[in-house]
């Protein structure tokens, strides 16, 4: 198992000589640009390890760090060590592997056991201050603060003069501290060593920027906040939230409501209402449940779930069907100019498939489209905006975009099956139809069973299709999340998550666990029958 | 239905020739003039949309309606407003699909077949159990951990912006995540038909592993880097659903991002402009697809025999 038949020609071990033979003639032939191109790879490796460590540091992220050095010294260790021949050329993919698939997929099962979303997708600390800026209001009597904006390696920050004279600098969410250095003109500061000063026509262009600036006056949120409307004076703004810090409660000072936090990842009042942004919190299997258990949302997981299954395996039956069809036809050694027909039927499957899904889009709207308009002599029918009408444009643009393949295909397959079969079959009176049936068709399902499998698999996930085309649309507006008639389970997961105002990462990596383990166990039952693993040895 | 009725003349003059001089012509339809009639209804099913596209890109200023009279106008003004609207950098959205598809069907070809050639040459613990992790890490595609991969990367923005949201690298660097698998898999099965003995000889005379691999097993296996260049390059460059999360900026989306965001939002009303844009991004793909034709039927075909 762990040595080849060709570096071990027998059960007996090769000497330690031979090794080191070995061992040399590698180290000989590799030459001098296998090794410097070597060097160099992993100088820059390394090299950007050591600035990644810097910045990693700096902010203190010591978990990430520690991975990073980790996985560098593994990949010195894997390329300067002799040997390891495996690990060498298989490490850059299977880093890559480890981060972006492996790393992801336990990623979105843990994002499925919180409530990671809109509203809820920072820590409670940052939630706080964001409800306390939110609701900020000019004190009425505040005095007025004089105030210089500087600038500082692209950083703006407030140099304010208080009332009573002493100087202070802050910035955006960081507090004013008081500094003694500042030059001062006519009993206001102006500047101060090591940042520039903005001028007049400086704050006009960066007008936005400067309105957007709120300094707090200390560490406490709840004494308020200095903004400028016009970055030469500033007023004081306080919050009409009040946080208590040591009871963990939001306080409404205009109407003395109490918002609480029970636990749900926001301040919520008795009655029950609660105050966003909240904060990102485990919910343990809430999103699951939500799944299974409300019925705006478990109706249309079913529905779609049955829609991929059905748009799956209609999408491969019509255009296996068509492709065999078609092959059969043009199969014969008669027929002239079949190159120039083959070559037309191609064009389908190489135009980029997210363009033919807008383009089908276009000649299928129900006023303008070209099937309407021309074809049906402008009749309206709603192609892609009746539920059942949506389905079928689905599925018949699909048979458009897939059957080339399909044809391509069988027709190798079909030129694979021996002539002298056919010629047997006759010879022994059986019917073109009967030898097709039962000699020829079983021999193709055997060799293009894997592909009609993966065609599939690709189906199950044909979101380009889907979205491009009908937006997974029509709306089904009785659902509790942003679903439509034909959907599939990819296309809800990704407006779920990324489409509207309202994002739900945690129902959104629900879902997509729960695709997993359906797509997981449906493979490893049919690998199991048809033992496609048994070729692996 | 001209050539119809050529080949039909044809084919009662070869008929005559040998001898059928009863009612030629059913004949001949009965054994391929049928084929032929379904050949061009096969033909028009297949070419209209594209023939449609390209009238609609012809057709100035058109919108939906007026692209529904085909070829009426001859006019190049389309693909001349396509590359002036500021808000829509089409030339931007061009060429960062060709980068980054060039870049990550390149670098897939490279990691995949690095990976492959271990696994056909090498004998090592854990080589089955990894064949079989790729197999099953496959069946959960990137698309479903979209979610994650978006937290990821703003994660990573926060630290490195360069590799974060809104940069072309990360991006890349996803799409690479995906380098092994049924790439692996395909190069694997071709990697095995290339004979061991070939290796043994090189080794012999003194060949190192790289020298091998760099040398002799890519250049015997390039038909099969091509087909998996080429399938990668067409897959990413139309891949929407992480592009579409990725990056953000107009001036870094690529195609498939940036035309379905015009489409939906202008939808009726610049229709010859997006046709103008089809048109273009298709030509690279359909060029690659019509010169590798053979390669590909060739790889698809020995795929499923195998």
């Amino acid at each position: 198992m762990t040595t080849s038949p060709q570096t071990d020609p027998g059960p007996l071990r090769q000497s330690a000589r031979a090794k080191r033979a070995t061992r040399i003639a590698d180290a000989a032939s590799g030459g001098w640009k296998v090794v410097a191109a070597k060097i160099l790879g992993l100088g820059v490796v390394d090299a950007i390890a050591i600035y990644a460590l810097f910045v990693l540091v700096r902010s203190e992220s010591w978990l990430v760090a520690g991975l990073v050095v980790f996985v560098t010294l593994l990949v010195n260790w894997i390329y300067f060590s002799r040997g390891k021949l495996p690990a060498k050329y298989l490490a850059p993919g299977l880093i890559f592997l480890a981060i972006f698939q492996i790393f992801v997929l336990l990623y979105s099962g843990y994002i499925a056991f919180t409530n990671y979303g809109t509203g809820h997708n920072s820590t409670k600390a940052d939630a706080v201050n964001a409800l306390l800026l939110s609701s900020q209001n000019r004190v009425a009597d505040s005095p007025s603060y004089k105030l210089t904006v500087l600038e500082q390696l692209g950083e703006l920050s407030f140099l304010v003069t208080e009332p009573d004279g002493s100087v202070s600098i802050g910035g955006n969410e960081r507090p004013l501290e008081d500094v003694s250095n500042a030059r001062v003109e006519g009993g206001v500061a102006v500047g101060l060593d090591g940042y520039t000063s903005l001028g007049f026509s400086d704050i006009l262009g960066k007008q936005t920027q400067i309105a957007a600036i709120s300094v707090p006056l200390s560490d406490d949120p709840n004494d308020g906040m200095l903004r400028t409307p016009d970055g030469s004076s500033a007023f004081l703004y306080t919050s009409s939230l009040e946080y208590d810090e040591a009871a963990g409660t939001m306080r409404d000072t205009n109407s003395g409501t109490v918002y609480s936090d029970i636990g749900t990842g926001a301040f919520t009042s008795d009655a029950g209402q609660e105050l966003l942004p909240g904060w990102k919190i485990d919910v343990g299997f809430d999103n699951f449940i939500r799944a299974f258990s409300e019925d705006s949302i478990r109706g249309p997981l079913i529905s779609v779930t049955i829609w991929t299954f059905a748009f799956a395996f209609l999408s491969v039956f019509t255009t296996f069907a068509l492709g065999l069809f078609l092959a059969i036809v043009f199969n014969d050694k008669r027929m002239k100019s079949r190159k120039y027909y083959r070559i037309i039927m191609i064009l389908p499957y190489a135009f980029p498939g997210f363009l033919s899904a807008l383009v089908w889009a276009g000649m299928m709207n129900q006023e303008f489209g070209f099937i309407n308009v021309v074809l049906l002599g402008g009749a309206e029918v709603p192609w892609l905006t009746n539920e059942w009408l949506a389905k079928g444009s689905v599925l018949f643009v699909n048979l458009w975009l897939g059957f080339p393949y399909m044809f391509l295909v069988t027709t190798g397959a079909l030129q694979a099956i021996p002539e002298e079969l056919t010629e047997a079959a006759t010879v022994d009176g059986a019917k073109p139809w009967a030898i097709f049936r039962f000699v020829k068709l079983p021999l193709l399902l055997v060799s293009v069973a894997p592909l009609l499998i993966s065609s599939f698999a690709f189906n199950f996930n044909n979101f380009n299709l889907i979205y491009m085309l009908t937006n997974g649309g029509p709306r089904d507006v009785s659902a509790g999340v942003n679903v439509g008639a034909t959907d599939i389970l990819i296309s809800m997961v990704y407006k779920v998550a990324f489409v509207g105002a309202n994002r739900d990462y945690g129902l959104a990596s629900a879902f997509a666990i729960i695709i997993f383990l359906l797509v997981a166990g449906i493979s490893i039952i049919s690998f199991r029958r048809t033992k496609a693993l048994e070729e692996l040895n | 239905m001209t050539a119809t009725t050529q080949d039909a003349d044809a084919a009662v003059r070869s008929h005559v020739a040998v001898g059928h001089p009863k009612r030629p012509f059913k004949r001949y339809f009965r054994e391929t003039g049928w084929r032929h009639l379904i050949g061009i209804v096969m033909s028009i099913f297949a070419a209209f949309p594209l023939l449609y596209v390209f009238s609609a890109s012809l057709n100035p200023g058109g919108t939906l309606v007026t692209a529904n009279s085909l070829f009426s106008n001859f006019s190049f003004q389309s693909y001349v407003d396509l590359f002036n609207r500021p808000q829509q950098p089409y030339a931007a959205w061009f060429g960062n699909t060709l980068l980054i598809g060039g870049i990550s069907s390149l670098g897939t070809v490279f990691l995949g077949a690095l990976a492959a050639y271990a696994f056909s040459r090498m004998r090592f613990l854990g080589r089955r159990v990894g064949l079989l992790t790729l197999l099953l890490v496959q069946m959960f595609p990137q698309l479903l951990a979209v979610v994650a991969i978006f937290l990821l990367l703003s994660g990573i923005s926060e630290i490195f912006p360069a590799i974060g949201l809104n940069s072309q690298i990360g991006l890349i660097m996803v799409y690479l995540g995906g380098a092994l698998g049924v790439n692996t898999y395909l190069m694997y099965g071709f990697f095995n038909t290339v004979p061991s003995s070939i290796d043994e000889a090189a080794k012999i005379d003194g060949a190192g592993h790289a020298r091998i691999f760099f040398t002799i097993i890519l250049r015997l296996v390039a038909p099969i880097l091509a087909v998996v260049g080429l399938l990668s390059f067409v897959g990413t460059t139309s891949e929407f659903v992480i592009a579409s999360i990725v990056l953000i900026d107009p001036d870094k989306q690529t195609l498939a991002v940036g035309l379905y965001q015009f489409v939906s939002q202008e939808f009726s009303r610049n229709w010859s402009i997006f046709a103008a844009g089809a048109v273009l991004a298709a030509i690279p793909v359909m060029t690659l697809f019509l010169f590798l034709q053979k390669y590909i039927v060739g790889g698809l075909t020995a795929g499923s025999v195998k």
